[in-house]
């Protein structure tokens, strides 16, 4: 495989995680992707990176944390008077 | 993604021992302070030792911010540092120049290259495929791994991590990209996996 990697895609591959962060300046974007329009693996790459950066997003209904997780630490920090916040 | 970046609190407040302000801190920040202590030790135990240790530390060291990073920033270089010095207690590792990875070292190629990305959102987060999700992410370095899941998973900046780390901002994009290609590197070998078995079973169907 190593010997079907050329040059260019080393360097793209260099600057991916800026490129899919939307981080580089214009030039370099349009260099990668006329790179990209004649390159599938490195279109695989890309596609591939991306979604596992979509994947790894937590869920909303998983972003609290459990409740009686929460009481002991308010119980640690002598805090639980707090734990049930007026509203 | 970034839930906690609206918060302001009052530094005057938490230093002068204002209970509820920081109970208001607690709140904002528990929660993602706990899941980074889940996703480096792998345990429910551990995640609440590193939330409940990050904390009393806060609350110790109250006096001594000086407000020169934001509140979130100095929560979640204490609670890094609690989660590493977790592990390498459980490890049993004396020299702390084991956790630095070798940054000079090349970024390992790309090896797989099916393209999954277009798989139904129900096949690739189906129980099994989160599973090796998981998997994947507790097989990074732990180096690796820190920076993944604040940059990542918490949504915070290059330069915040960089700052919570202690690192360079360019060692925080060498390791943001090494620890992208290798989960990258995972998925594939796993998603290929299933693209290949899934088409064994479609072939066997249409003869
Ligand atoms: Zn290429």
């Amino acid at each position: 495989m190593t010997d079907h990697y050329h040059d260019n895609c080393q360097a793209l591959l260099g600057s991916l995680s800026e490129y899919i962060d939307g981080e580089l300046p214009a030039d370099l974007c349009q260099e990668i992707e006329k790179h990209l329009e004649g390159c599938s693996n490195c279109r695989v790459v890309l596609n591939t990176t991306k979604r596992t950066i979509d994947l790894v997003q937590i869920p909303e209904e998983e972003e609290a944390i459990p409740e009686d997780v929460r009481e002991r630490l308010f119980l640690r920090l002598n805090l639980d008077d707090y734990l049930h916040p007026e509203k | 993604m970034n839930e906690t970046a609206a918060h302001e609190f009052s530094i005057d407040a938490l230093r002068s021992g204002d209970r509820a302000e920081f109970a208001r801190l607690v709140d904002a920040y528990s929660a993602p302070i706990y899941r980074l202590g889940l996703k480096m030790l792998g345990n429910p135990q551990d995640a609440e030792d590193i939330l409940q240790n990050t904390f009393l530390n806060a609350l110790t060291h109250l006096a001594d911010f000086e407000g020169r990073s934001s509140v979130a920033t100095w929560l979640y270089r204490i609670a890094s540092n609690e989660a590493l010095m977790l592990i390498r207690r459980k490890k049993n590792v004396v020299n702390l120049d084991d956790f630095q990875p070798e940054d000079a070292e090349e970024t390992p190629l790309p090896e797989v290259f099916v393209d999954w990305s277009a798989m139904p959102e129900d096949e690739l987060l189906s129980g099994e495929s989160k599973k090796a999700l998981d998997l994947a992410v507790q097989k990074l370095p732990e180096s690796l791994r820190m920076v993944f899941l604040l940059r990542d998973i918490e949504g915070i900046s290059i330069r915040d991590t960089a700052e919570i780390l202690n690192l360079t901002e360019t060692n925080v994009k060498t390791r943001l990209l090494r620890a992208r290609m290798f989960l990258r590197e995972q998925l594939s070998a796993y998603y290929s996996e299933r693209l290949a078995r899934e088409e064994k079973t479609n072939d066997r169907s249409l003869s």
